[in-house]
Formats: C-alpha cells, sequence, structure tokens
C-alpha cells in the first residue's frame, strides 16, 4: 500500500479541480484511501491522513469516520499527534457524540504531564468543547492547574475554569480559593487578563460572589490606574495604548461590581473620570475604552456630573467620522435613553441626522432612537424627519418604521388632522409594509373623528384614484367611501377644496376595485359592502342591484355569501335596509394595546342591528341569518375575540322595567337555565294598561353576532286592555363571550298605537359586567 | 463569548472555520454560507458590524468583520463582548499571522490550515480572549513548532540510519 499523500499534495490537487463534481470525485476518492488506511491501524501515518480529513471537513465533507482515530492520536505519546489528535477533536467531536466521554482518560493523565505544551493542549481542548460529566471529572485537575506558578498554564487554566463553571455552575465554589491569588501584583498581563474573565464569570453568575468580590474593587482601580499611567510598554502595547483589552476587561468588571452598591461606585468615580478624559481617541483602541468606560458609568451608582461628561462622550462619537464610533454610540445611547432621557434629547439633531446615513446598520439604530426620543414637544419635526425616512428606506424598515409612527401618532397626536394626515401619508408611502391590525385601528379612528368625516374620505377617494395597489389604504378607503359616501358627492368638505364627484364616479371606481387583479379578497369583500352601503345614501339602486346580483355567483364564497344575503336585503327584507345601513356610531377602544372595541349607541346615530324575528329554529348563531356582515362585519368582530378579561356572569339579575310608554309596560324576569348555566332566560311580560286592547302584538329582539338568541313563541299576540291580561314570551340568549349586555327598546314606529306596534329590544354588547340595564329612548 | 471565527475568501470559499458552539456539521456549513452572503453585501465604508445571521442566533449576535484584501475575517460574538474590542483583536490575529507566516497570504492559509488553528488556539480559548501580546503568542506557537520538528527529524534520523544500515550490510555482501 503506497504511503499516503501529504496534505500539501491533496490541497493542490483539490485546487486543480475545475468544477464542484470534480472536486466531489478527488475528495471522495481520497476518503476512500484514508479509511482503508485507517483500518490498517497504520500508526505512522494516521497524523496526515486525520490532517487531511480536518481539511476536508473544512471544505464542508463527512468526516465522522475519523472521530475514533483522533482518539488514537491524543494517546499516543508524540507532541505531533497529540497536536492534531486535540484539533481533530475540537472540530468533529461533540458532547452530542458518546465518543467524546472515552477522551476524558487521556485529558487527565494529559493534564499531569511533563510538558507545559501537552498540558496546555489537554486544557484548550477541556476549555472548547468539554461537556459537563467531563468538567464534572476533570475540574479538580485544572483547579490544581490554576494554582501553578508557570504562568502559562495559569492563565489556559483560568479560562477552562470559566468554561467549567459555565457547564457546570455548582462547581463554582471549588474554585474560590484559587481566586485569592489572582490578582495579586506579581501577576503579569496575561494572567490578569484571564484571571479578571474568571472573576467577571463568577460574579455575573452567582450574587453571592459578587458580594465577595466586592472587596476587590480598590485592587483592581489600582492595577487600572497603574496601567493608564505607566510608561510605554511595547509587549502589551497596541497603537500606543498600554494593554487597551486588560483595561477594557477591568472597566467591565468594574461595571458589574459597582452596579447598585453605593460605596464601590463611590471608590471607582476618581478612576473612571480620569479614563474618560485621559484616553487619547485617535485611534479605534482609544475609543475601544472610552466606549466601556461610558457603558460603565451609566450603569453604576455615578455622580450626575460623571453621567453628563458621559453621554458628551456619546454625543462626540455621534460626530465622528468613523463609522464603526457611530455604530457603538447610537447602541450606548439607545441603552441609556430610559434612564437619561433628556440628555440624550440634546443630541436628538445629530441622530436624525443618521437616519440619512448610507450604512444600514445606523439607519437602524437611528431609526430605534428616534422613536424613542418622540414626545409631546417635537412630535411635528420628528414626524416630519420619519416620514421622509419611510420615503427613502429599504423595504425591510418599512414594516418597522410604519408601526412605529402609528404608536408615535398614536400616543402624541397635536391635532386630529394631523393625526389622519400623518396616517394618509403612511397609507400612501407604505401602504403595502403596514400591519394587518393597523386597518381596523385607522377606521376606528376615522369613525372618531366626526368632524373630519368628509375630509377624511375625500382625501382617501383621491389617493383611490392615484393607486389601487394598496391593500390596506384601498380598504380603509373603500369602508370610508362606503360610510361617507353621501358628503363625498356633497361637497362639503370645509378643511380642503371639495372636489366635485357624482355617484357615478365613485361606483365606477368601488366596481373597479372589485374586478382589479390587485384586489386580495378581504379587500373585495371590503367594496362590495361599500356598495352596498351607498345604496341608501346614493340613488342609482338599480345599478348597484345589479353588481350585488352578478356577484352571487362569485367562485369566492365569501363574496358569494355576502352578495346573496346583499340581494336578500333588497328583495325580502327592503323595509329594513335603511335601518341596516346607517352610519356606524363612534367606537371606543377599551385597550389602548389590543384593537378591541365597544359599540354604544348614542342619542342620535343608531347602530345597525342584526334583526332576527322569531324564527323557530334558532339555536343556530345569528351569523347564518345574514345582515350581520355590514354592521358587524369582519373588522369589528376581530375585535370581539379581544374581550377576554371578563367576569363571569353569576349574579342573579333582578327583574326589571324594559319599557313604560303610552300605557304598554314590559317587564323582563331573568333566570338561568338549569342545563347550561350559560344561557339567560328572560321572560317578558307585556301588560296593556289603555283602554283598548293592542292587537298583534309582536315583540323582537336583535343581537350582535356573538350572541344566540332564541325567541320562543308568544302566549298570545293581543295585550288585552286595561291590565287584564298579559303577554308573555320566553327569550334564550347565550352569551359565550360573557359581555355585558344592556338593551334598548326602538319603537319602529312612531304611529298608531293601537295598530301594530312592534317594539325592538336590541341587545348590545359592552365588555363588563353582564348586567342588563334598560335604556329607554 | 465568542460564538464562531470564519475566515473566507471574496468567492465564499472557507479558509478556516471554528465554532466555540455546537452546530451540526450542515448547519456549519449554511451558517459560513449565510454570513458569507451578508458580508459580501456590504459596501467598503461602511460599518464593520452586522447583525447576525439567523442561523447563528439572529439579533442577539453580531458579526464583526475585517476585510483584507481578498480575505473576510469575521467573528460572530454576543453581546457580552465590547464590539470595538473584538475589532482591535481581529488586527492582532491578523498581524500575528504575518509575523508567523512572513508576508501572509491567502495560500499560506490555505496550505499551512493547521498552524493557523494553533495560532488561533493562543489567542481564544473556548470563545473567551486569551492572550493578546503578540509576541507572547508567537513564542509558544514557536516553542510547539520547535517540538514537533524534533519528533520528526528523530523519525526521519531512525529511518536514515536504517536504510545506512541496510545499505551497508548490502554492499559489505557484494563486496
Amino acid at each position: 500500500m503506497p504511503a499516503p499523500i501529504r496534505l500539501r499534495e491533496l490541497i493542490r490537487t483539490i485546487r486543480t479541480a475545475r468544477t464542484q463534481a470534480e472536486e466531489r470525485e478527488m475528495i471522495q476518492k481520497e476518503c476512500a484511501a484514508i479509511r482503508s488506511s485507517f483500518r490498517e491501524e497504520d500508526n505512522t501515518y494516521r497524523c496526515r491522513n486525520v490532517a487531511k480529513l480536518l481539511y476536508m471537513h473544512m471544505l464542508g465533507y463527512p468526516a465522522h469516520f475519523g472521530q475514533l482515530e483522533c482518539l488514537k492520536l491524543i494517546a499516543s505519546q508524540k507532541f505531533t499527534d497529540k497536536r492534531i489528535g486535540y484539533l481533530g477533536a475540537m472540530l468533529l467531536l461533540d458532547e452530542r457524540q458518546d465518543v467524546h466521554l472515552l477522551m476524558t482518560n487521556c485529558i487527565k493523565n494529559d493534564l499531569n504531564h511533563s510538558t507545559q505544551y501537552v498540558q496546555g493542549l489537554a486544557l484548550c481542548t477541556l476549555g472548547c468543547m468539554g461537556s459537563s460529566e467531563m468538567c464534572r471529572d476533570l475540574a479538580g485537575e485544572v483547579e490544581k492547574l490554576l494554582k501553578t506558578s508557570n504562568s502559562y498554564l495559569r492563565k489556559k487554566a483560568a479560562l477552562c475554569a470559566v468554561h467549567v463553571i459555565r457547564k457546570v455552575p455548582e462547581l463554582m465554589e471549588m474554585f474560590l480559593p484559587a481566586t485569592k491569588n489572582l490578582l495579586s501584583e506579581k501577576n503579569h498581563g496575561e494572567i490578569l487578563h484571564t484571571s479578571v474573565v474568571l472573576l467577571t464569570e463568577m460574579c455575573e453568575r452567582s450574587p453571592d460572589m459578587l458580594s465577595h468580590f466586592r472587596k476587590l474593587v480598590p485592587q483592581l482601580v489600582r492595577i487600572l490606574k497603574n496601567l493608564i499611567m505607566s510608561g510605554y510598554s511595547p509587549e502589551h502595547d497596541v497603537s500606543g495604548i498600554s494593554d487597551p483589552f486588560l483595561q477594557v476587561r477591568i472597566l467591565r468588571l468594574l461595571r458589574i461590581l459597582g452596579k447598585g452598591d453605593d460605596d464601590s461606585s463611590e471608590a471607582m468615580n476618581d478612576i473612571l473620570a480620569q479614563v474618560a478624559t485621559n484616553t487619547e481617541t485617535s485611534k479605534n483602541v482609544g475609543n475601544a475604552i472610552l466606549y466601556e468606560t461610558v457603558l460603565t458609568i451609566m450603569d453604576i451608582k455615578s455622580e450626575s456630573g460623571l453621567r453628563v461628561l458621559a453621554i458628551n462622550i456619546l454625543g462626540r462619537f455621534l460626530l465622528n467620522n468613523d463609522k464603526n464610533i457611530r455604530y457603538v454610540a447610537l447602541t450606548s445611547l439607545l441603552k441609556t435613553v430610559q434612564t437619561d432621557h433628556n440628555a440624550v434629547q440634546r443630541h436628538r439633531s445629530t441622530i436624525v441626522d443618521c437616519l440619512k446615513d448610507l450604512d444600514v446598520s445606523i439607519k437602524r439604530r437611528a431609526m430605534e432612537l428616534s422613536f424613542a426620543l418622540v414626545n409631546g414637544n417635537n412630535i411635528r419635526g420628528m414626524m416630519k424627519e420619519l416620514l421622509y425616512f419611510l420615503d427613502s428606506c429599504d423595504p425591510d424598515f418599512k414594516a418597522d418604521c410604519a408601526s412605529g409612527i402609528f404608536l408615535a401618532a398614536e400616543k402624541y397626536a397635536p391635532s386630529k388632522r394631523w393625526h389622519i394626515d400623518t396616517i394618509m401619508r403612511v397609507l400612501t408611502t407604505a401602504g403595502s409594509y403596514v400591519r394587518d391590525d393597523s386597518v381596523p385601528n385607522l377606521i376606528q379612528l376615522i369613525t372618531n373623528s366626526v368632524e373630519m368625516h368628509a375630509y377624511t374620505v375625500q382625501r382617501l377617494y383621491k389617493a383611490l384614484l392615484d393607486d389601487i395597489s394598496q391593500q390596506p389604504l384601498v380598504q380603509v378607503a373603500s369602508w370610508c367611501i362606503g360610510e361617507y359616501g353621501d358628503l363625498l358627492v356633497s361637497g362639503q368638505c370645509e378643511e380642503e377644496e371639495p372636489i366635485q364627484v357624482n355617484d357615478l364616479y365613485v361606483l365606477d371606481v368601488l366596481e373597479g376595485l372589485l374586478v382589479s387583479n390587485l384586489s386580495t379578497p378581504v379587500t373585495r369583500g371590503y367594496s362590495l359592502t361599500a356598495i352596498m352601503k351607498l345604496s341608501t345614501r346614493f340613488s342609482s339602486l338599480n345599478r348597484i342591484k345589479k353588481v350585488v346580483s352578478i356577484y352571487g355567483s362569485s367562485i369566492d364564497v365569501e363574496l358569494q355569501q355576502r352578495a346573496v344575503e346583499y340581494n336578500a336585503l333588497f328583495k325580502k327584507y327592503d323595509h329594513m335596509r335603511p335601518a341596516l345601513l346607517e352610519r356606524m356610531p363612534i367606537m371606543e377602544k377599551t385597550a389602548t394595546n389590543g384593537p378591541s372595541e365597544t359599540v354604544q349607541t348614542n342619542g342620535e346615530t343608531d347602530s345597525t342591528i342584526l334583526d332576527t324575528k322569531h324564527l323557530p329554529s334558532i339555536s343556530q348563531p345569528a351569523s347564518q341569518v345574514g345582515f350581520l356582515k355590514h354592521g358587524f362585519s369582519i373588522q369589528t368582530c376581530a375585535h370581539f375575540r379581544h374581550l377576554n378579561n371578563i367576569q363571569p356572569l353569576n349574579v342573579i339579575i333582578p327583574p326589571m322595567t324594559a319599557y313604560n310608554k303610552n300605557g304598554l309596560i314590559i317587564e323582563f324576569t331573568f333566570e338561568r337555565s338549569n342545563p347550561n348555566p350559560n344561557i339567560a332566560v328572560i321572560t317578558i311580560h307585556a301588560t296593556n294598561s289603555t283602554e283598548a286592547d293592542m292587537t298583534e302584538f309582536v315583540f323582537q329582539a336583535a343581537v350582535p353576532k356573538t350572541f344566540q338568541l332564541q325567541l320562543l313563541s308568544p302566549s298570545s299576540n293581543v295585550v288585552p286592555a286595561f291590565n287584564q291580561g298579559s303577554v308573555t314570551q320566553v327569550i334564550r340568549v347565550l352569551n359565550p363571550q360573557k359581555v355585558r349586555c344592556y338593551c334598548e327598546p326602538r319603537t319602529h314606529s312612531a304611529s298608531d298605537l293601537q295598530c301594530i306596534q312592534a317594539i325592538n329590544f336590541y341587545l348590545s354588547c359592552v365588555p363588563g359586567e353582564s348586567n342588563p340595564q334598560p335604556c329607554a329612548s | 463569548m465568542i460564538k464562531a471565527i470564519l475566515i473566507f475568501n471574496n468567492h465564499g470559499k472557507p479558509r478556516m472555520s471554528k465554532f466555540y458552539e455546537h452546530y451540526t456539521e450542515d448547519t456549519e456549513q449554511q451558517i459560513i454560507r449565510e454570513t458569507f452572503h451578508l458580508v459580501s453585501k456590504r459596501d467598503e465604508n461602511v460599518c464593520n458590524f452586522l447583525e447576525g445571521g439567523l442561523l447563528i442566533g439572529g439579533s442577539e449576535n453580531k458579526l464583526i468583520y475585517r476585510h483584507y484584501a481578498t480575505l473576510y475575517f469575521v467573528f460572530c460574538v454576543d453581546s457580552s463582548e465590547s464590539e470595538l474590542g473584538i475589532l482591535d483583536l481581529i488586527q492582532v490575529f491578523v498581524e500575528t499571522l504575518d509575523k508567523c507566516f512572513e508576508n501572509v497570504c491567502e495560500l499560506d492559509l490555505i496550505f499551512h490550515l493547521d498552524k493557523v488553528h494553533n495560532i488561533l488556539a493562543e489567542m481564544v480559548m473556548g470563545g473567551m480572549v486569551l492572550e493578546t501580546n503578540m509576541s507572547e503568542i508567537i513564542t509558544q506557537v514557536e516553542a510547539q513548532g520547535k517540538m514537533e520538528k524534533s519528533e520528526t527529524l528523530t523519525l526521519l534520523f531512525i529511518c536514515q540510519s536504517m536504510r545506512q544500515s541496510q545499505a551497508s550490510r548490502f554492499s559489505s555482501k557484494i563486496s
């Protein structure tokens, strides 16, 4: 069997491969050769083979068959073998393979080897990939090496100890005695460095250790002072500053020790001020130290003068030409903006300038920081900048920026018009990137700004004429046109020059949305509903009827259902249509986080209701009886989902008089249904104190979608005069969301009392308790 | 803690990869590819810090990189490390390589991968910075190299002497 080729040859051969396939072929051939060589248990060339295997592993080819060979190499006596063996172990093995436990014994022996480099190799490997079992077995050896006088081994042992503590935190106490001498004066720079790392790790993991090591603060301060004051030391110096890595580490440890502790913080104040003022900032090294100093000052209980100094340093960083410095300055300002808001505000203009930087990382940081700095005073200026940023930024940013703008606008909007303008601007520039829940939020906001309805709908209409590709914009616009279409055509806008548009154009636009390929099914649903609503506001009834009937056979099930229901509304329930399609009332938000809404009636604007006459088989949810899509359509129903923090209905509701007018008295009594306690059973008693009988008395009730209502047959249609008898009827109400309900009687027609008097009771929902209360009209 | 140290060239070919956290082989290769993709998009005059890719821990980890001629040196670190400090560390690493290899170039890294690993092992151990003093690192590396050389020399010497004795026996047989 010829000697296996050397690593160098292999590399040269692989580099001559011109295609990936050729390379793969060569590597497979070599792997086969290596495998047969391993099988022959050839000691001399094992080292070479494993080296080649590691190279192939780096290129991405499987090399797991070399794991055992690495172990054999580790067990060998030669240093070369051990070196490659340990390297292979670190690259190929990890704690998921059971094989790694076999290493434990070898490492143990090597930790006690006579040659320091072998010990070093063992420590290195243990520190890189030691599993918890290995660490437990070998912690004692590591601790012994921590106390040795050999500085080369001590520093490695310190870092190995850190790894052991990370894997098995319980062993921390074992290393405590060894740490006593770690910071003593006679230690050189390297040992100090790793010792500080070890101390940092122990302090981070255990508060007891933290208090124990607080007494080291004076020593650390002394070391730091020596470093700054000492002259030029060529070994540890980087660009003229002595051992910057150690300085940074000590500063970090001081930060951990000083956090929350007054005494330690005070002991550090002087040295921190000294470092902050004396460090040279012309090179990256100086800036690294300054940066660490600033972070430490902000974290400990430093005096206010020092904090101002720190923030000014950060401000100086922001103006630096070096992008890296600006980046770290923005990152640290983001961390401190919560605690030192005013100080950071001073640098607001610089931060806003960073939004225009070309660097993506800086832009992102600047954007986050800008949102954190927005407050009631600077909202207008900041929003201008942020909107400009939204126009020009990358698509990755647009979603975050848009949500940030919405949040800021909601909290600090100086006026409704400004708020609506801002939202319009966001929708038109970044419309496709806004989150889905902003559409209902916007609709709610628009509904609530009653005086701005005409202005809003006009602007939305104009935006729609320009561009129908951005779905959230289109959805909001079609909803508004449906609601306020009459304001649009009447040209009533006060805020702006009113546009002249007649209802045919508006219907053209809405129909255009329905047929356009750019519209999603949700958008189509919105436009169909909007067209339907316009049937009460515009006069082109036939056209609307035609549109609605066309979509009765649409492939999209949602559209089809809507169209069929609206058709039915035209044909059979035309008398209800105006009532159903009236304006929506003002919606209130119950929580600022989630878009939960309630529906309340106020005097003038009647809400659209779901009218359910007493249909016999009604334990189906009201949703199946059409008419619901309009008033409590998808967007508002989504909000009922969020009403989930309601107390359960366990109060007994006393009977009450729901209606008492014109001689007709209707009383409600309540009880719980026995088999299902969620169902409330309301019994109505209607009595008549006038002189004439009331004939054809009909009781109707309407409920929102989440309720289920069952009206049983009344005892009779005639309410006899002079309170001689009463009509009773039982209503069963299921309220699965356990929302509060109250009912309001509405007379359908204020005409002849003797004749048909339909009294519609309306059960609406308000989240909260479940106490029905009358609210007479 | 340093999660990974990667060196790859302008075309994405890995020249050295060391992971201080456990990933499967496939994930490691994917991480290298993803990191190359992120880093190669960067302009020359932007800052040297990036959010980490999804595979390597997303936005909690940062990629700190430096571009020297045809090679990218990328350190993936978590939030406990100082970004500017790591930038200096990369500089020290490259200068050490330069001293060890005498005007290091990409070919040196290609053909002496094990040596690069040995140098790195003297600087970073278990994801933590071990030694930053260049001369100290070089001293240690050279000492270990000498040990290796002496072992191979002894082997060569033994083989040589064996062959010589064989040859002399042969020649004595002939003569």
